[in-house]
């Protein structure tokens, strides 16, 4: 008799887990993730396992980066504190599965916005927080000083799941040009192969170069190519059909870049409520009800510019400062010659 | 009446539970991915794949299909898997010989290696296999030729490509050999078991088996050439070896790695299986004037062998799954290349996944049938 109960005690555990799974799935459909994220307390966020710059996690768990930055940007927005974000680190054949089953609620991990990626599965692209292209690093000695010189053969190491495989396949194609690819699930054994010999060259976006370089035995010994053969506006995702989420992460990302615009930073933005010009005005929350279309109270874009910063302090921090690409080249603003151009926030 | 429904009832109602569980799970996914605006289908699998694979068995390139992608993958899997197989079956059968050896230095030593390698985490052995690999060989331009014609190198191992002319008729040569020594067996049976005798029929085997496609060779117009692979400079200082045939050492790491860990678990059931045979088994063999030679092809290795051969169907099966594990180190296997790159570009997770299981249950299901069938072959038959 025991026993059966214990069997029927299972049967019903095993139902009871199934079908309350089954209930949350369905809540996401009534476009609930900013309730859930508020019930929880924090913002789910997926990010890299560990690129220097955009998404670096030190010995003692501090998450630092400009993809870092975007998900403190929307836990600062949503919840009024940038630091109840809980990352969690994606290999990049994990991430969107990651996104779309609803481990995470924002996906900010250096990631290429395409037109299939962001129609075919699932997913919504809400903007670009770096412009980057992919590059080829060389060892300085092979002589190579331009993506010209590769020959037939070239062994190229690169990273498992990304856009790179297939710029690279595009280029060396295009150029009739036979190449091995060498193809690692994670970026420390790309490092580590292309280190020991096994390539002639390691490929992934210039940025990625950049900071990966910095690991390996003798950096000075390579140098990234010139050439940028491909476009890679990497920006955060989020999943579809949540239309309110989408706009909340985009705004909390414009609002950065707008900040910078308008010379609105983490120190002078209380200063600045009083300011003569109502675009500032508004994008402080002294003027308007910019929030209440999202359900967020009117201060949402001055907590995201006091807690975080605006664009130009997060690059600084993260990018320039660690001596990964200290040129802002694309990534400067559209009126100081870049091309981070954002919508008006008002 | 009452003993059907017994027998019956529990076992319909286990049926319908795993149905019923079955149904929720895939309804809950299907709503699941259609609030998430998934499709589900398998049209994926004839679009271009616009990738390319570092080593491919069959013609491959970015403008093929995901299908022959997956093929790609799936062949790669089963070259790394046979090799390996083959590899630790050799090394499985000494090591566990070995154990039993009389000689102290040999026991030892053989009981160390299985310690030693059944021990340590196979990821650990592959990633320690191809780091040291990649540190401590050479780089193209300073590898020395061994056997005169072959390069082991960072970038692989380089070896003459054969280049053949009329192949068909050497194969077929060989096929003929292959059948006149099945007819030879059963002849050599017949004859042992009507006059007694017995003919040496490992020895004609050989010999059909070498002579006659050499014959092919004199008068068959076949003829074999080699292509030796040559040095080749890509910039100031990077080489590769161009012609011939490079094997990666992806591959190499890969299949040294799985052998050496799965070979001392061949070992251990090659080492039970003889210990299995009773002594008095010999000695009865030998009291009715067998050699030895006979006594252990004609009485020992046919009831070691039915102790030996299940369990190390697990051991194959185990290699073939952990031959998975060849994704970190970017061998292109199923894993890397179907789930992996193939899954990353289309966003097809619960299509590709479940074609990646299916296909490791087909594999391993194979090679289980193959394993019992032989098993059943070689098994006590009561008369």
């Amino acid at each position: 008799m025991f026993k059966i109960i214990k069997q029927l005690t299972s049967v019903v555990a095993m139902f009871a887990v199934l079908f309350a799974f089954s209930t949350e799935t369905m809540a996401a459909k009534k476009s609930k993730t900013l309730e859930n994220t508020k019930k929880r307390g924090f913002v789910r966020c997926g990010v890299s396992q560990g690129l220097p710059g955009f998404s670096n996690a030190d010995e003692s768990g501090n998450w630092t980066g400009i993809d870092v930055d975007v998900c403190r940007a929307v836990a600062a927005a949503t919840l009024g504190d940038a630091t109840k974000v809980k990352f969690t680190p994606l290999s990049a054949k994990e991430r969107f599965t990651a996104l779309t089953s609803g481990e995470i609620d924002i996906l900010s991990r250096n990631t290429t916005w395409t037109l299939s990626r962001d129609a075919d599965i699932g997913l919504t692209f809400v903007g670009v927080n770096f412009y980057d292209g992919q590059g080829f690093m060389v060892r300085k000695g092979s002589g190579i000083s331009s993506t010209g010189e590769f020959k037939n053969g070239t062994s190229v190491c690169t990273n498992l799941g990304t856009t790179t495989e297939l710029n690279m396949r595009d280029f060396f194609d295009s150029r009739g040009i036979s190449y091995e690819p060498v193809v690692f699930e994670k970026a420390d054994e790309v490092v580590a192969a292309y280190d020991a010999g096994r390539c002639d060259t390691y490929t992934t976006d210039k940025s990625g170069l950049a900071a990966q370089r910095t690991k390996l035995s003798a950096p000075d010994d390579h140098v990234v190519l010139p050439e940028t053969i491909s476009k890679e506006p990497l920006g955060p995702v989020v999943r579809q059909g949540d239309s309110v989420w989408e706009d909340i992460v985009r705004w909390s990302l414009n609002t950065m870049i707008e900040a910078e615009e308008y010379g609105v930073n983490s120190s002078n933005a209380d200063m600045m409520k009083t300011s003569n010009n109502p675009a500032i005005k508004r994008l402080v929350g002294a003027e308007g009800e910019l929030g209440a279309a999202f359900g967020l109270d009117n201060d949402w874009n001055l907590r995201i510019i006091k807690q975080v910063g605006n664009y130009g302090e997060s690059y600084k921090r993260n990018i320039a400062d660690t001596g990964i690409l200290p040129d802002r080249g694309p990534n400067e603003l559209w009126t100081k010659g870049g091309i981070l151009y954002v919508p008006p926030a008002r | 009446m009452n003993n059907i429904i017994k027998r019956y009832i529990p076992q319909i109602l286990a049926i319908l539970f795993v149905v019923l569980i079955f149904g929720f799970l895939t309804m809950n996914a299907q709503t699941n991915m259609d609030n998430r605006g998934i499709d589900f289908g398998f049209g994926f699998l004839s679009q271009e794949s616009s990738f390319d694979v570092q080593f491919s068995l069959i013609e491959y390139s970015g403008s093929d299909s995901y299908a022959r992608a997956f093929l790609v993958g799936l062949l790669n899997t089963l070259l790394v898997s046979f090799i390996s197989i083959i590899f630790c079956t050799i090394l499985g059968v000494i090591i566990g010989v070995a154990r039993l050896s009389s000689n102290y230095l040999i026991k030892n030593t053989a009981a160390w290696y299985v310690e030693f390698f059944r021990n340590i985490p196979l990821l650990l052995q592959i990633f320690f296999w191809y780091y040291a690999a990649l540190r401590a060989l050479p780089m193209p331009e300073k590898a020395n030729a061994w056997f005169g014609v072959t390069y082991m190198t960072v970038k692989g191992y380089y070896i003459p490509a054969m280049v053949w002319e009329n192949l068909n008729v050497f194969l077929y040569c060989g096929l003929a050999a292959i059948i006149a020594i099945i007819v030879i067996r059963i002849y050599a049976i017949r004859l042992r078991d009507t006059q007694g005798k017995q003919i040496p029929v490992l020895l004609y085997s050989a010999a059909l088996l070498i002579v006659l496609p050499l014959l092919s060779f004199l008068f068959g117009g076949v003829s074999l050439e080699f292509e030796i692979p040559e040095l080749k400079k890509l910039s100031k200082i990077s080489y590769i070896y161009e012609g011939g045939i490079s094997l990666p050492p992806e591959l190499i790491a890969l299949v040294l790695a799985l052998s050496l860990y799965t070979s001392t678990f061949v070992a251990e059931c090659v080492r039970a299986g003889i210990e299995g045979v009773t002594k008095g088994q010999k000695e009865a063999a030998a009291s009715v004037g067998l050699t030895p030679n006979q006594v252990l092809k004609l009485v020992i290795m046919p009831q070691a062998l039915r102790i030996i051969i299940p369990p190390t169907t697990n051991q194959y099966l185990n290699l073939t799954k952990n031959s998975s594990l060849a994704a970190a180190i970017a061998y292109p296997d199923l894993v890397l290349v179907f789930a992996g790159t193939a899954l990353m570009q289309t966003g097809k997770a619960i299509e590709i996944v479940s074609i990646t299981m299916l296909t490791y249950l087909t594999i391993s299901l194979t090679i289980a049938a193959i394993m019992n069938w032989y098993n059943k072959k070689i098994e006590i038959k009561e008369k």
